[in-house]
């Protein structure tokens, strides 16, 4: 039952990007389209797991074990840095289709906060591993469903009549809000 | 900050009012100083193919710095902020300076424009943060300007940093034509 209220909580009552606002830079760097809004929502799922896999390891077997809990943000980053890298060596050899569609974003995603975020948020919430995991891979679909409801938004934005004081960001930040009132609705369900 | 439209994430996480702003753009700010001033002095020392990722380390080292002296000195602050400080680290202004400024002036003048971008930034947050308090919860640092009967409590939420955000750049690009 806790397995359904983390996945609900975390796709919908708080997702990610428009209540917790982790995530905003690709949310409205790579929303311009569908098709390359699903590649970064498909990478970051990628990574955003592993990470949070190998940081509470991390967090639970070497930082807390040596009583160096206070260099969790260094230790994070620099995982997530490696991580990224690692990912992306590895895709190139194994699979070099996945790498043509996921590698541009790759790079990208070392700064993205959600990562972090989201293994920060694991080790302070206090779960096990499945549930962090859990907690993941909700994560990271709710960051493709605000991504990818958000590119389709703005594909028909282009097409439209905007007063040209709003036009790009402005736009996209009163719709982010506006989309986000609409996520507000959900928040009754846990 | 409204121009590079570069920070996002702490702009519209932690603006729900205007202390939260200004606690979060000085935590930003100091990061930005320290962290600029040091990368100017060790920049000859790291060879170039390792030089982002020991930015990233410099950088992770004072914000744990600023997380340990707010958890110390201003607890509430700390809280309310919450996971917003480690996540300094990936605010993109902080590494940004470090590579565009940092990486190529001597200690004093990288320390100068941390200080300089990190107040612009503060500006920025404590300006958005006034205008959500002041329309969400009718108060400006605490201090009550109307009855909260009549306050818009959407501002506060999460949806109102979008909304306000998006009209301020609207305004400043605005200013800036004319």
């Amino acid at each position: 039952m806790s397995y359904i209220i983390i996945i609900i909580s975390a796709v919908l009552v708080n997702n990610i990007v428009l209540m917790q606002f982790l995530g905003i830079c690709p949310f409205l760097g790579v929303s311009k389209r569908i098709s390359t809004a699903v590649g970064m929502a498909g990478a970051v799922a990628f990574v955003m797991v592993l990470a949070t896999i190998v940081t509470y390891l991390i967090q639970n077997f070497v930082l807390n074990k040596l009583g160096l809990a206070y260099l969790q943000t260094i230790a994070f980053i620099l995982v997530i840095a490696a991580l990224v890298q690692l990912v992306e060596i590895i895709l190139k050899k194994a699979s070099p289709a996945l790498y043509q569609a996921l590698g541009i974003f790759l790079p990208l995603i070392t700064t993205n906060c959600a990562i972090l975020g989201v293994a920060i948020l694991t080790i302070q919430k206090e779960f096990n591993l499945l549930e962090g995991v859990v907690f993941a891979v909700s994560n990271a679909i709710g960051f493709g469903l605000a991504l990818s409801i958000f590119a389709g938004i703005r594909e028909h934005l282009d097409l439209q009549n905007i007063p040209k004081g709003l036009k790009g960001t402005p736009i996209a930040l009163i719709t982010a809000g506006i989309l986000a009132m609409a996520f507000m609705g959900f928040s009754g369900l846990v | 900050m409204f121009v590079l439209v570069l920070g996002m994430c702490p702009t519209l996480g932690v603006t729900s009012s205007a202390i939260n702003g200004l606690g979060m753009g000085l935590a930003t700010a100091f990061v930005l100083m320290m962290s600029n001033a040091v990368i100017s002095l060790v920049k000859d020392v790291i060879p170039d193919k390792v030089r982002i990722p020991s930015f990233i380390v410099i950088i992770a080292a004072f914000v744990t710095v600023v997380q340990l002296i707010m958890q110390a000195y201003v607890p509430e602050l700390y809280k309310s902020l919450g996971l917003f400080i480690p996540l300094i680290v990936v605010n993109c202004i902080v590494l940004g300076r470090a590579e565009a400024f940092a990486s190529k002036n001597n200690i004093i003048s990288s320390a100068i424009d941390g200080i300089g971008i990190g107040l612009g930034f503060t500006f920025a947050l404590v300006l958005l943060g006034s205008i959500r308090e002041i329309l969400g919860s009718g108060k400006i640092f605490n201090f009550t300007i109307y009855p909260e009967h009549y306050v818009t409590l959407i501002f506060v939420l999460a949806p109102g940093a979008f909304i306000v955000l998006g009209y301020l750049i609207a305004l400043i690009s605005r200013i800036k034509k004319s």
